[in-house]
């Protein structure tokens, strides 16, 4: 089922610059189960689009099947969405933008729905650098039929029944860098601070932008021996950077770069921040990307922030070459040809 | 042996390798009749590959107007070794072999009762032309040069035709010219000409055109306003989306940017492209896909979630020869029961027959204003023999008033006036069909969750028995909408004159009308209708109860149109007697007619019989 909030809001709750509370960015009561990493990714999207003051009504949410992919009935309910068909929300999110290219698309997926059924979609639009925000939610295990691997399993990991992962874990944040992601993140549910200013980056990357958050599954996958846990997450995570979101600062001056603050100019003009961990690692580099990402396997530490970002791609419509009017705009009186045009066809095949 | 005229009546066949360029020069041949006013019937019999096989072009030549294929070959022309022997075993007894003499033909080859036309082709082309290519490619233009001059065509028809299709290369015309001289030439010197097969030149065109159903479509659905078209490659519906690029390039480009008002995207398979066409009607453009039977088979999934959240979508289905891969370059009307009912669950779909390259112009449109009124999706079920061959056809038309039929779509206006919850699946006019919100529409009315899990009349997930039920009769009654409005079927007569009637759909039409000619020269009257669309609305259901027994011709082996008509208009089995053409080549109406004398004579002995006892 379900459960609509009640309307009932505090009359002082503070306002962004468009005057919606966060009330206006929220969605129905979740049915997850208590402590579900998701509902914090939920909650993370909420306050990046209020603190963003993007008008609910121009997100399109987007997603497939499973635990994640019902969460868009959690955030946003003045945005329409879609819970479309599991793997294929890529294919309804590359259609719905090529109808209309002013929305911002925000799709989420789980693991399973990505990394199995979904991996040919997953990878196509990919290629394509669709613009649009690609969410997994990744617990490593199918939550809605009760807690099986999923092929973003580690090897090693141990499920809650006890059995013992055999096979090898897919990495969609390498994966992804070597398909040609045009951004590409890492993050973890339970850390907010980090996961907001991520989620405001990738609305703002004019490309695909892929954030991958590890979001424990408290019901099937918080055991002992799992390398998806809230304690294993904890324990292992290290991260590349902090990163700072500054929307539309256009004051800061590029030399304000060191050795250890890298400054990312977006496309629209808002700015990113990264304090940078590790010297060897810079964000628009691939190489290093791919270097940090194999580097982190090894010593099994699961590296989070920003881990790659082209900011001068080209998204589909660009590539395309399609007009700058969005397609669902366009009328009757442009789309059908003039009068005449088709006696001057009949005459050609005659 | 027929001793009827072979004057503008006759069927050539020619024998080619495929990848060697005859398609053109074939092309080319037909319509050089087509422009001497008889009408013509061009059939691509080609195999499912690249370069080297042997492929077919045949060609109906019929005074009479009849489109449909005809058995029995008159004229053969062999340019390929490999198919020799059949190709000779093919033709009627007093038919002509038309073949490359350069070599001499082996003595089992030679028939007493067929005429043979040697002619030196490749010799031809050796002593004229040095390069290989040239060689090749001018060996076809020759043999169409001899076969003008024994079939009696105009040498400026085809003149004329080789200046067209040179514009912009006017330097390639000679040299064509010079082939096609060099053809006509040889005949002269060597035979007698025309033959008792032959062209006069007649006015029997008025203003029909010449084209393929795919070209068709793809420019219907420029007239239809589609802009998003996503599709994966797959014989034989290829061509349809090519066309359309073609068309848009040509009406679509943004005249002052330079930029497209349409988006082509070629997807990774089948369910990708179904997927984004139907994300892309959601989000309020129309848009299409084009596939064959296997892709059918992958989008069923995604036609069920559209079904059921109701989002329009279009699908053109160029069916070809099942199951599983087949023969894709054959044709076949096998894809019905899984179209009308595609997907798991209760699920059923509007799909519409087009038989003409004129009605798959008109029925894209049909197509869109169809799924965007009843918000469903909507198939438009062509098939190989329509969309890859020529046909003659009446010109495409577009009514100057013709307006899109975009639904029930609530506007920014709307939602800003509108004082109640909305929501998406209520049946506020008790039609079955609720109002729909485009995203982005208005800041705080009008959104949605589009689900394919069960749902309420505001979109709310349920797993309440009642409120599934229903959203399930609401969507039956919502089919009992689209019977008032799909195209009606096309009825022969306006009032029954016979107790038995012929029910056909289709590209088995043009047989079929043919068939019904044929029957009445012998006697034998029946009524006629043609299926247009599925659901069936009232006069199908009244034509079949008004008949004893009708014939249903399809081209399928399990007779899945009768299927179709039994289930859901509860009517009689044993009225509907299945005439069944399932090889891969279009019906014939020899056919058709062969099969229904058998069944006539049948049912006058068991008649007999039951009386004399």
């Amino acid at each position: 089922m379900t459960y609509l909030r009640p309307k009932f809001a505090h009359p002082n709750l503070p306002k962004n610059k468009l005057g919606f509370t966060r009330k206006e960015y929220e969605g129905s009561l979740s049915t997850l189960c208590a402590g579900c990493g998701h509902d914090s990714i939920s909650a993370a999207i909420v306050e990046a689009c209020w603190e963003m003051n993007i008008e609910p009504h121009k997100v399109a949410k987007m997603s497939g099947i499973g635990c994640s992919s019902k969460t868009p009935a959690y955030f946003l309910s003045n945005s329409h969405g879609f819970n479309s068909v599991h793997g294929r929300m890529p294919s309804v999110a590359t259609g719905a933008n090529m109808a209309n290219r002013e929305l911002v698309y925000l799709g989420v997926s789980g693991d399973g729905d990505s990394a199995s059924i979904g991996m040919g979609q997953f990878v196509h639009v990919i290629r394509r650098n669709l613009n649009m925000v690609y969410i997994v939610m990744n617990n490593g295990c199918y939550g809605l039929t009760k807690g099986q691997d999923s092929a973003t399993a580690d090897v090693g990991s141990k499920s809650k029944s006890g059995s013992i992962n055999q096979f090898e874990g897919i990495d969609l944040c390498g994966l992804a860098i070597e398909l040609g992601a045009t951004f590409v993140a890492q993050s973890f549910s339970g850390d907010k601070s980090q996961l907001i200013p991520i989620i405001q980056a990738a609305i703002s990357h004019p490309g695909f932008a892929l954030i991958n958050v590890l979001s424990p599954c408290v019901t099937f996958n918080n055991n002992v021996g799992s390398t998806k846990s809230y304690d294993y997450v904890r324990q292992h995570i290290e991260a590349t950077s902090t990163v700072d979101f500054v929307p539309f600062m256009n004051e800061i001056k590029t030399d304000y770069q060191n050795d250890e603050v890298k400054m990312v100019e977006m496309h629209d003009g808002s700015w990113l921040r990264l304090h940078k961990l590790s010297q060897s690692w810079n964000p628009d580099d691939k190489l290093s990307a791919i270097n940090a990402l194999q580097n982190s396997h090894l010593n099994q530490e699961i590296l989070t922030g920003i881990l790659y970002i082209d900011n001068k791609s080209l998204e589909t419509h660009a590539l395309l070459g399609t007009t700058e009017i969005p397609l669902n705009k366009l009328d009757e009186s442009t789309l059908c040809p003039k009068d005449g045009f088709l006696e001057e066809l009949n005459s050609s095949f005659r | 042996m027929s001793l009827e005229s072979k004057v503008n009546n006759f069927v050539i066949r020619l024998a080619n390798v495929n990848g060697t360029g005859s398609a053109s020069a074939n092309y080319m041949f037909a319509k050089s009749i087509f422009r001497m006013g008889v009408p013509v019937t061009p059939k691509n019999i080609f195999p499912s590959n690249i370069q080297g096989l042997p492929t077919w072009y045949e060609i109906r030549v019929s005074e009479k107007g009849y489109l449909g294929r005809r058995e029995g070959i008159d004229i053969m022309v062999s340019v390929n070794p490999q198919s020799m022997a059949k190709d000779i075993a093919n033709i009627r007894s007093g038919g002509y072999f038309l073949y490359d003499s350069t070599k001499q033909l082996d003595d089992t080859l030679i028939r007493d009762d067929i005429f043979y036309f040697g002619i030196p082709l490749m010799q031809m082309c050796n002593e004229n032309y040095t390069d290989p290519r040239q060689r090749l490619l001018f060996k076809n233009i020759i043999y169409v040069g001899a076969l003008s001059a024994l079939l009696n065509i105009e040498f400026e028809v085809l003149q004329t035709l080789l200046e067209e299709q040179f514009v912009g290369k006017e330097k390639l015309v000679a040299p064509n010219v010079k082939a096609l001289q060099l053809g006509i030439d040889y005949v002269h010197q060597n035979y007698k000409y025309p033959l008792d097969c032959r062209i006069e030149r007649r006015d029997l065109i008025g203003n029909r055109i010449l084209i393929d159903g795919n070209s068709a479509s793809g420019l219907g659905a420029v007239y239809a306003g589609a802009t998003v078209v996503s599709w994966y490659p797959i014989t034989p519906s290829t061509s349809l989306v090519e066309a359309f690029e073609e068309y848009a390039k040509k009406y679509r480009i943004d005249p002052e940017t330079g930029k497209k008002n349409y988006a082509i995207v070629q997807a990774e398979d089948e369910l990708a492209a179904i997927g984004m066409a139907i994300g892309a009607n959601w989000n309020g453009a129309r848009s299409f896909t084009a596939t064959s039977g296997p892709g059918l088979s992958l989008m069923n999934e995604f036609l069920g979630i559209a079904y059921f959240s109701e989002v329009p979508v279009v699908l053109v289905d160029v069916q070809r020869a099942g199951p599983s891969t087949g023969m894709p370059t054959r044709t076949q009307q096998s894809d019905i029961l899984m179209g009308a009912y595609a997907s798991h669950g209760d699920t059923k779909h509007v799909l519409l027959f087009p038989s003409t390259p004129a009605e798959c112009f008109d029925m894209m449109a049909d197509a869109f204003d169809l799924a965007e009124s009843l918000q469903t999706p909507v198939l438009v079920m062509s098939d190989l023999d329509l969309g890859m061959n020529d046909h003659l056809s009446a010109p495409f038309f577009w009514e100057k008033d013709r307006k899109y039929k975009r639904g029930k779509v609530l506007s920014n206006e709307d939602l800003e006036k509108m004082n109640t919850r909305y929501g998406r699946y209520l049946d506020v006019d008790n039609d079955g069909i609720p109002y729909r919100t485009i995203p982005g529409a208005h800041s705080t009315k009008g959104a949605y969750f589009t689900r394919g899990s069960s749902h309420d009349e505001y979109g709310l997930y349920t797993e309440d028995s009642a409120a599934y039920v229903r959203v399930m009769e609401r969507l039956e009654k919502k089919f009992e909408t689209a019977k008032q409005i799909v195209p009606k079927p096309i009825m022969y007569q306006k009032k029954d004159k016979s107790k038995i009637g012929i029910l056909f759909f289709g590209t088995s039409t043009y047989s079929s009308e043919e068939a019904k000619d044929i029957l009445l020269l012998q006697g034998v009257e029946i009524d006629a209708m043609r299926l247009r669309a599925f659901p069936f609305n009232e006069d199908v259901n009244l034509f079949i109860e008004n008949h004893d027994f009708v014939f249903l011709i399809e081209q399928n082996r399990d007779a899945q149109m009768r299927t179709l008509l039994i289930g859901e208009l509860d009517v009689n089995p044993k009225k509907l007697i299945k005439v069944l053409n399932y090889d891969g080549m279009p019906i014939t109406a020899d056919f058709i007619v062969n099969k229904i004398t058998k069944e006539l004579e049948l049912m006058n002995q068991y008649t007999a019989e039951t009386l004399s006892i």
